[in-house]
């Protein structure tokens, strides 16, 4: 790999462009000459001619890694590959503009319908908004949705939510975010929710409950009917956040579950582009119960008796188009394929090296599972022994992509593998075999780990440093 | 091996209390900071502050994780280290010499439901 470090800006040389525009600019004529509408600083753009520019990006793109370039088992993430008809279908709707009128975009309001339904119609939820671009800004939007349902019923005392300890961390800040307190609910040894921890909490003032299933272990929360009665009981609503519905798409409906509100990944279950900030697509699903408060376009018309609105127009339509494309071209029988196969492949890592990584939770996993750390690290007299994090990033020399670690905080040394089941078995031979290679380093020799990775452009930047005293912008 | 100071007063989460007369003072033991790795952030209340035995007075953050800070008394934050906020690695640095806040206690009957040293040292491995 060639290694490139520049910022764009190092490349400006003055006076150099890679535009022309007309030598008058007649707008600048029908603007006040006097006032403060001129810019009187220079802009500070970087000047770069086209080639400058291509060159730039190019090079940095290749010192990417995603899923294009390799495996990516990123725990909690799904980072499945991206069909790349997806896009194709996409490039055709370029055109469009959200105020045009309806007569003239029918296409796209019926690829909201069609969604609207096929999710409908594998999460048992009634219907969906698409507003919310982002998974943690559908949690924010299920809340409000939550809080709305209890309000405009008169019940306004319930002010709380409970989250259980092993939860994503945006289920509390979404919480928070909206106004609620949050309760924890403790797990038991065996990673599932404890029930009998969970009663004394119910009451009058819980507006509802926040779970994952499976949830951050990668569990099937097997007693979720017993829990959804209880919520229920105590006039709660379940609220399911959608991280991990990789393996249960076509198979286990939060709907049947008892969950009330949920939201989808598109970008992790939905085959849509993830990362990087965006754009990304977090619809909100609701039981019938709830169909009135939610900010939703039928056949272009706003019907929402909530009055909530969490983004402009209709959300990321691209995103949406794509995981639409995802459904039709798998289809009702095959999509239900995806999630066993995602299993199987998790399971089948978890097995072949549960003799070399701790395995806390040894019963059979879904679509991803943890491990707390190696189970020899090599540690000796005046060495000490290999951490996750040297896993990892030692990972990253035999060209893998690390998984998650230090989450879940359930263990000290977590290491979080999510295959996906776009990866093939001999994909998941040779991360096996890596895997198994570097605990083999770890005995031998902790030392080569500490010191990984060696063959990236960058060995380990200071992340303490980097937290301490960022640096984030760029002056000349 | 985590260091545990003698004649401190230890909660369930990691922090400590050195009493002063009816004064707490208040951090974190070096279990916690050990557990926390590299210190990036100290949130800290400020002095006047009400706190509650039990309740969060503020927030530690690191590379790895972001963790409150529980109060083991309950009475009013006199003085703030503040310090910290500039060098936040002292925590690690010396976690019992780098005191958070000292509260000024409503009720130093509060300090009998925390443990001594030794009773510490069994839930901090």
């Amino acid at each position: 790999m060639k290694y490139y470090d520049k910022l764009i800006f190092e490349l400006s040389k003055s006076g150099r462009t890679g535009y022309s525009l007309p030598s008058k600019v007649s707008d600048k004529d029908s603007l006040p000459s006097s006032g403060n509408l001129w810019r009187q600083s220079s802009l500070g753009l970087p000047e770069v001619s086209e080639l400058d520019v291509v060159r730039h990006y190019t090079n940095l793109s290749q010192m990417n890694f995603g899923v294009d370039t390799g495996f990516y088992p990123l725990g909690s993430c799904t980072m499945k590959y991206n069909p790349k008809i997806n896009e194709e279908i996409v490039g055709q709707f370029n055109g469009i503009h959200p105020l045009q009128p309806l007569e003239t975009v029918r296409g796209c309001a019926e690829v909201y319908e069609g969604i609207d339904a096929a999710l409908a119609s594998v999460t048992g939820m009634k219907h969906f908004t698409f507003e919310p671009c982002a998974g943690a800004h559908g949690e924010l939007t299920g809340l409000m949705l939550m809080r709305e349902y209890h309000f405009s019923r008169g019940d306004m005392g319930r002010t709380k939510v409970i989250v259980p300890d092993s939860a994503h961390g945006t289920n509390p800040a979404s919480a928070a975010v909206c106004g609620l307190e949050i309760v924890e609910v403790k797990s038991k040894a065996d990673g599932l929710i404890d029930v009998e921890d969970l009663k004394p909490l119910l009451g009058p003032d819980i507006a509802g409950i926040m779970m994952t299933n499976p949830n951050t272990l990668g569990l099937f929360e097997r007693d979720i009917k017993e829990i959804a009665a209880l919520v229920h009981d105590c006039g709660g609503l379940l609220y399911y956040d959608g991280a991990n519905m990789n393996p249960l798409i076509g198979v286990v409906r939060p709907g049947d579950m008892g969950f009330d509100i949920m939201h989808l990944n598109l970008h992790k279950s939905f085959s849509t582009p993830h990362g990087g900030g965006g754009p990304g697509s977090g619809p909100v699903g609701v039981a019938d119960k709830l169909v009135n408060l939610l900010p939703r376009y039928d056949k272009g018309v706003e019907k929402s008796e909530s009055g909530i609105r969490v983004s402009g127009f209709h959300g990321n339509f691209g995103v949406i188009l794509r995981a639409y494309a995802y459904l039709l071209m798998l289809g009702r029988e095959n999509v239900r394929m995806a999630g066993k196969l995602a299993t199987l492949g998790a399971n089948y890592i978890k097995e072949s090296l549960k003799d070399c990584y701790k395995l806390p939770i040894p019963t059979v996993c879904k679509h991803e599972f943890v491990f707390d750390g190696l189970v020899n690290d090599g540690a000796r007299e005046g060495v000490a022994g290999a951490t996750t994090l040297d896993v990892a990033k030692r990972l990253l020399d035999y060209g893998f992509h690390a998984p998650t670690i230090y989450f879940p905080l359930l263990f000290h040394q977590a290491i979080m593998i999510e295959p996906t089941e776009t990866e093939s078995l001999e994909t998941l031979d040779a991360f096996i075999e890596v895997m198994r290679k570097i605990a083999a380093e770890a005995a031998e020799d902790p030392e080569l780990l500490h010191s990984a990775p060696h063959a990236t452009p960058i060995s380990r930047p200071d992340e303490t440093m980097a937290a301490r005293q960022p640096k984030l912008t760029w002056f000349a | 091996m985590a260091k545990i100071n003698e004649g401190l007063l230890y909660c369930e989460s990691h922090e400590w209390v050195k009493v002063d007369g009816n004064v707490a003072i208040i951090g974190v033991s070096d279990f916690a900071q050990e557990e926390m790795g590299d210190i990036t952030y100290v949130d800290l209340p400020s002095e006047g502050d009400t706190v509650t035995a039990g309740e969060d007075f503020g927030a530690l953050e690191s590379v790895k994780a972001s963790s409150e800070l529980y109060s083991p008394v309950s009475g009013t934050v006199i003085a703030v280290n503040s310090e910290l906020e500039d060098a936040p690695e002292k925590v690690n640095e010396d976690p019992y010499a780098s005191w958070i806040i000292k509260v000024e206690m409503s009720d130093t009957k509060e300090l009998d439901a925390l443990m001594n040293a030794s009773s510490y040292a069994e839930i901090a491995k």
